[in-house]
């Protein structure tokens, strides 16, 4: 019964890991591959830890599994977050059959607000060049705080 | 067919399909934010591997190196992000 419960864990998040090595290697833009390494992997990876878990069930190895699980559900996000925001700014393209680009077409986000040594004082938001939201029907979002 | 079977006769070829699947993106990436994405998940899949080798083993001590490696990759991944927002600044 327990085995039975273990086995099931390990190949649900070995499924799991598959379908973020898959999307990784699959999906056409960055930001998709993010997404798919990030939330999927992060998923596969708490059902094997806890296959773990009930297979030893000793309290060091369950400590340690809690710690791993906590630690990855913490930092997995921020992660993403960082490396897709760096992405972005850095110019990575979007794909070209996606809709919408909430943060390049409205609001305050202007390029390295951080890093800019001179013209601090130039509020020129600068758009990745290769960015365009010109799908069809879809007008670009307005900013409100304007 | 026992459960050390079960783990390194199907599960753990599978974990190294997905690696080999990683190592595809990380050679061909077209730019570095995605290899960075394929290093992030490669780290992952080797906490997974190392925490069902120690199923397959029998000893928790491969446990061990999965929480470096945790707590390692998330340096890591920082680290390289940081640096992609520096070096998008000076082009």
């Amino acid at each position: 019964m327990n085995d039975t419960l273990i086995a099931i864990f390990i190949g649900t998040g070995t499924f799991f890991c598959l379908v973020a090595a898959i999307g990784v290697a699959r999906m056409p833009d960055i930001y998709m591959r993010l997404s798919a390494a990030s939330k999927a992997s992060t998923l596969g990876t708490g059902f094997i830890l806890l296959a773990v878990a009930l297979f030893f069930n000793s309290t060091a190895v369950t400590g340690k599994i809690v710690a791993i699980i906590a630690f990855t559900l913490l930092t997995a996000p921020v992660a993403a977050h960082m490396l897709g925001r760096a992405a972005y700014f850095s110019g990575e393209p979007l794909w070209k059959k996606s809709v919408r680009d909430e943060l390049g077409s409205g609001g305050e986000w202007f390029r390295h607000k951080d890093s800019t040594t001179e013209r601090p004082d130039d509020p020129q938001p600068t758009i990745p060049d290769t960015v365009s939201n010109e799908a069809p029907g879809n007008k670009p979002y307005e900013s409100k705080s304007k | 067919m026992t459960l050390a079977d079960y783990v390194s006769r199907i599960i753990l070829p599978l974990l190294g399909v997905g690696l080999v699947l990683t190592l595809y993106r990380i050679l061909r990436g077209p730019s570095l934010p995605d290899r960075v994405v394929a290093l992030d998940l490669t780290a992952t899949f080797i906490i997974a591997i190392s925490a069902v080798y120690s199923i397959a083993s029998g000893q928790p001590s491969y446990l061990d190196a999965a929480v470096v490696l945790a707590l390692i990759t998330f340096l890591g991944t920082v680290a390289f992000a940081y640096y992609l927002h520096r070096r998008g600044g000076n082009e």
